[in-house]
């Protein structure tokens, strides 16, 4: 399996001098990626912030609009979908290959759940005219609670933040998705060892990133 | 030079113009004489270690510590000191003495309104006493637009939904141009106006010719010039709704619910505009008609009385 | 395969379009990205020239006003987003950098690939605004203006936002790259300058990009959906839109000036033949700058209704980074002290960057200046004043570059006297059309004007007429430069006689893997006076540098393989 010319193991591409300088130039650019993404949301807060500090009123009465028992149930299992992921990686430094494929399909199962609870939340916010812009129309009631009464100035931009940064965030969830159904895949083909796990600790760091990024949000969304 | 008008810059029309312009003069003083510093170093060096012979390879420079020092704390005295200058001023050009006369001025693309306390109106010229402190509080009624005037070296965004101010004391009697400098579409570059100072009397009595009671009715048309990009008083239709025929008539609202649009129907969707939502309309009317006077204000509603 | 026969080089080791479109190689990117941009640069200047033509003479000479702000608007957004930014790094920056590193190739270039595409599809999706509806205003997009005209904003803030990902990426494997693929030697401090300032360029791309991707994201949203962050009619706060608009867009300044001064750094040592002055101050700044540039932002916004304090602090912190750009303009003249200078063509961009990079430096201490500002925001003196840094700066330097690298990617060189030639067309054009344009905006001359007072007049043609010069320069260069490649002159292995890696150690043009073997790094980029040998026989160096004179290399400290991360 080495490269003929470079008696490197197979995996190290010829630009490289070693697996190791490999590995380093793939972790610290991914490190550098995590930290554009927390740029990128941390616009979001900052607006999220301004916005707080100027209609405190309307955030706390919004607040209760979005359902803390399931956006708790979705930290949940974000927080039990990093745990398979460092399980998973925990696994393949070992050389268990099948520990890695369980792991890395119950962090796929969980991210599903996560959105599935997603679509709930959302469509009962649409359904009672929830959605920001020209639509904004609080109305109908559910389980003894008039909508209508959030009908509130500046309630409009309140959900504008909820929906752009769960949705944004939820796009990052969806990425995640796909690229567990990739690394799922390959580590099924038996790609990854304990002597090259590179995508795996890759994605890893990325989950955890995504897992963090919603534990900001929900108390600020849901709780305060 | 910079006591008058220059090659750079137009003649000042207020005492605080000049003392920006004193500060520009001992900036562009100093930056040019660095500056040509530079340039003579450069060209000198050019000239006198010009390549001689192709295998000549100069030795390293031992670095002076002294001069790098030099460089670094001469220029950041003289921006300090420039620093501190510009600030002293600057807190001038937006503090206005609080005995000042307040106009109010509204911008809409592409066109300006100046409202005097006295009830007179003004839109293509912003007429001011010479010799006293003007204060002019500016708000938009749609996109950004910035007030600018060369000659007293003054200029504020203006934004909506929002008020700001500039000052200025005008000392001598003549025009001067106002330029829109926050672009704000195809005509932005149209948007201008001309300030035109003349002395207390002159002012006065211009001030009292304008604010000549006008029958309610024609006052009210001259100040629906700032509401017809939204409400037409045709029947055709806007961003708001038109105001043809509305007087008297059941409005239905957004709410489902009715009112008789009356005056004080008209008047409360004016200085209050989010009180009442007509159906079919979205709640985008600004709040800043809340600033117009009272006889305004019944000028408006009597002119809508006539739109039948 | 790493040793290929001779006269084979990564131009025609393989042939056919698929063998470029597919490639991983950084040379061939390089060349891709200069194609690119080269056609963004020629688009937006086209673009000016119809605007300077419009302006004449007051009135209308060639168009309406809605065409008119329409062009300068589009002349801005290509230049800004489609050629400035990614001109130096993404085009000499992937030719030269792992060269210059001594590596094989980029850390990720399947990801450099990508990056080219994305930056491809977000130019094309930028230029669909022109047939869906209108873009005016400018490349600031200044809410709620831009929300309220048509739907064009949906697709510039859409290709903006894609660009910007391309912009990202490129700088995240440009740091990856210099932090581990250095060869053995190359410490920290023998760097050569061009890459500490693509390196320093690469940190503000990485940390400022996302945040005007949020902010056009949002901005997007706005007209799509009106979310009622920015729009004061829903509620929202323009204000905030500038705030969030310039952080990035403040920092994105030194994106587009820090490659330059990387540029020059390498063009005053190797045509002085000497040390740059000051190397560790004029590296390290950079890095500085490119952290500091975030705090500034504020100084766009004067008079536009922030706090008073905020202005103040701003306006501070703009001369903290104005005095390191001053000292670095010193420290370039001074490396022609005691040097030995030759003025080929590329030297003569350097000079001539010194000359208007200063005017544009100087000019920006005079904006910074609290209550100058207030006069002259927003007018031609603004615009004087960024072309003096953006061309005077970026775009001199990158001819410079262009003309100090072409016959390394090319194999050919170009005709010297027609390159000086160019060099005082561009010079005396640029200075004809931008100085005037300070004299008429500190007379009060709004920026983005389609109309305006006759008194203006006479400024307004001389900076038309300085256009037409400008062009011809540049036109001219593009004549002889794409002639070169047809008839001109082979090009040896080192013509400048410098001491930059892809001169001393790959042939010309480069082999497809740059390096038959790792070099060793012995001297530092601009240690002239250890590489005596190599110039014995003349000024043209025509063998590379493996270890002098058949001697082996020995480096003076041990080699230095794989530093930690600093």
């Amino acid at each position: 399996m080495a490269n003929p010319h470079t008696n490197q193991p197979a995996h190290v591409k010829h630009y490289f001098v070693s697996s190791e300088q490999q590995f380093d130039a793939a972790k610290m650019g991914m490190w550098l990626f995590l930290v554009t993404e927390i740029l990128l949301f941390s616009g979001m807060f900052v607006a999220y912030t301004i916005y707080r500090s100027w209609h405190p009123e309307t955030w706390m009465a919004l607040s209760t609009a979005l359902d803390w028992k399931l956006g708790g149930l979705n930290t949940l299992v974000l927080l039990a979908s990093s745990f398979t992921v460092a399980m998973g990686i925990n696994q393949i430094q070992r050389g268990n290959q099948k520990g890695l494929l369980l792991n890395l399909i119950l962090t796929f199962v969980f991210a599903g759940v996560f959105l599935v609870v997603k679509y709930f939340e959302y469509s009962a916010k649409i359904e009672h005219g929830l959605l920001p812009g020209a639509a904004f129309d609080p109305h109908g009631i559910s389980h003894g609670f008039d909508y209508a009464t959030y009908n509130v100035p500046y309630g409009p931009q309140f959900f504008s933040i909820y929906f752009v940064m769960t949705g944004i965030h939820g796009f990052h969830v969806l990425v995640g998705m796909g690229l567990f159904a990739w690394i799922t895949w390959k580590a099924k083909n038996g790609a990854f060892s304990a002597e090259y796990y590179t995508p795996v600790e890759n994605c890893g760091l990325y989950w955890h990133l995504v897992d963090i990024i919603w534990i900001f949000l929900f108390p600020l969304l849901y709780l305060i | 030079m910079g006591e008058n008008g220059s090659v750079w810059l137009p003649d000042p029309g207020t005492t605080l113009a000049g003392e920006v312009d004193s500060l520009f003069w001992f900036v562009f003083w100093a930056s040019t004489i660095m500056f040509a510093m530079v340039v003579l170093a450069k060209v000198y060096f050019m000239v006198k270690y010009k390549r001689a012979n192709e295998s000549d390879v100069p030795e390293p420079v031992e670095e002076s510590k002294v001069l790098e020092a030099v460089w670094i704390v001469v220029p950041t005295i003289l921006v300090l000191i420039v620093f501190t200058w510009g600030f002293d001023v600057f807190v001038k050009l937006y503090s206005a003495p609080p005995d000042s006369y307040e106009i109010n001025v509204r911008a809409q693309q592409w066109s300006w309104e100046f409202s005097y306390n006295e009830g007179a109106t003004s839109y293509t010229e912003l007429y001011v006493p010479v010799g006293r402190p003007v204060k002019l509080n500016m708000t938009s009624a749609d996109v950004l637009h910035s007030f600018f005037v060369p000659a007293f070296r003054v200029k504020h965004d203006i934004i909506p939904n929002r008020y700001t101010s500039v000052w200025f004391q005008a000392e001598e009697a003549g025009e001067y141009t106002i330029h829109c400098t926050e672009y704000c579409g195809t005509q932005h570059s149209g948007m201008n106006a001309t300030v035109v100072a003349v002395s207390e009397e002159d002012f006065a009595a211009w001030i009292a010719e304008q604010s000549q009671d006008l029958p309610p009715a024609i006052l009210g048309q001259q100040v629906f010039a700032q509401c017809q990009a939204c409400h037409s008083v045709d029947g055709s239709p806007g961003i708001g709704p038109t105001m043809q025929g509305l007087y008297g008539m059941e409005r239905p609202l957004a709410d489902g619910s009715t009112v008789v649009a009356d005056e004080d129907y008209l008047l409360e969707s004016i200085i209050n505009p989010m009180a009442k939502i007509a159906e079919g309309y979205q709640p985008v009317m600004p709040a800043g008609f809340s600033a117009l006077s009272q006889k305004q204000l019944d000028g408006l509603i009597a002119y809508i009385k006539t739109l039948e | 395969m790493s040793h290929s026969a001779p006269g084979l080089n990564y131009l025609n080791h393989s042939k056919g379009f698929k063998s470029w479109a597919l490639t991983l190689d950084h040379k061939r990117i390089g060349i891709m990205y200069m194609v690119a941009v080269s056609l963004a640069f020629l688009a937006g200047g086209i673009l000016a020239i119809l605007v300077r033509l419009e302006l004449l003479g007051p009135g209308e000479t060639i168009m309406g006003p809605d065409a008119y702000n329409q062009s300068f608007t589009l002349h801005a957004v290509l230049m800004v987003f489609a050629f400035i930014i990614p001109a130096i790094p993404a085009v000499m920056g992937n030719f030269v950098l792992p060269i210059q590193l001594g590596a094989k190739d980029v850390a990720f270039p399947r990801l450099n690939l990508a990056s080219l595409y994305i930056y491809l599809i977000g130019a094309v999706i930028a230029m669909m605004a022109l047939v869906n509806g209108r873009i005016d205003g400018g490349w600031t997009f200044y809410a709620p203006y831009s929300t309220s005209i048509g739907n064009g904003i949906l697709f510039v803030t859409a290709g903006v936002f894609v660009m910007g990902f391309s912009s990202i990426l490129t700088g995240l494997n440009f740091i990856v790259t210099v932090h581990k693929m250095r060869a053995p030697g190359l410490t920290w401090n023998r760097l050569p300058l061009f890459i500490w300032s693509i390196y320093a360029t690469s940190i503000v791309q990485v940390l400022a990009t996302p945040v005007i991707g949020i902010t056009v994201l949002l901005l997007f949203l706005e007209k799509a959906f009106s979310i009622g962050i920015f729009d004061p009619a829903l509620g929202g706060d323009p204000v905030l839109f500038q705030h969030f608009f310039w952080f990035y867009s403040h920092p994105a300044v030194y994106i587009m000036i820090l490659p330059a001064f990387g540029v020059i750094s390498d063009l005053m040592g190797t045509f002085s033949r000497h040390q740059v002055s000051g190397y560790k101050f004029v590296a390290l700044s950079s890095v500085a700058i490119a952290f500091l540039g975030f705090l500034v932002w504020g100084h766009h916004m004067f008079v536009s209704g922030q706090s008073a304090v905020s202005s103040v602090v701003f306006s501070l912190i703009t001369y903290l980074i104005g005095i390191p750009t001053g000292v670095k303009v010193i420290n370039w003249v001074q490396t022609m002290y005691k040097g030995s200078v030759q003025l080929k063509s590329p030297m003569l961009y350097a000079i001539m960057f010194l000359f208007t990079f200063s005017i544009g430096g100087f000019t920006g201490i005079i904006l910074g200046v609290l209550a100058i500002d207030v006069h002259l925001h927003d007018t031609y003196f603004v615009v004087a004043h960024f072309h003096y840094v953006m061309m005077g700066g970026n775009v001199i330097a990158a001819l410079g570059g262009l003309h100090y690298w072409w016959p390394k990617m090319f194999g050919k060189m170009y005709n010297e006297t027609l390159a000086k030639i160019a060099a005082f067309l561009v010079f005396f054009g640029f200075n004809l059309t931008f100085f005037p344009q300070f004299i008429m905006g500190a007379q009060g001359m709004p920026r983005r004007y389609y109309d305006y007072l006759p008194q203006y007049e006479f400024y307004h043609a001389l900076s038309t007429y300085g256009s037409w010069v400008l062009a011809a320069g540049l036109f001219l260069i593009m004549f002889y430069m794409i002639a070169s490649l047809i008839n001109g002159k082979k090009a040896g292995l080192n013509p400048w006689g410098a001491l930059t890696l892809e001169w001393t150690h790959t042939t010309t043009p480069p082999d497809h893997h740059n390096f038959h073997d790792t070099p060793v790094v012995t001297r530092g980029a601009y240690d002239f006076h250890l590489a005596k040998h190599l110039f014995e026989h003349g000024g043209e160096v025509t063998e590379l540098d493996l270890g002098g004179d058949g001697s082996a290399a020995t480096p003076e400290e041990a080699p230095v393989p794989n530093e930690p991360v600093a």
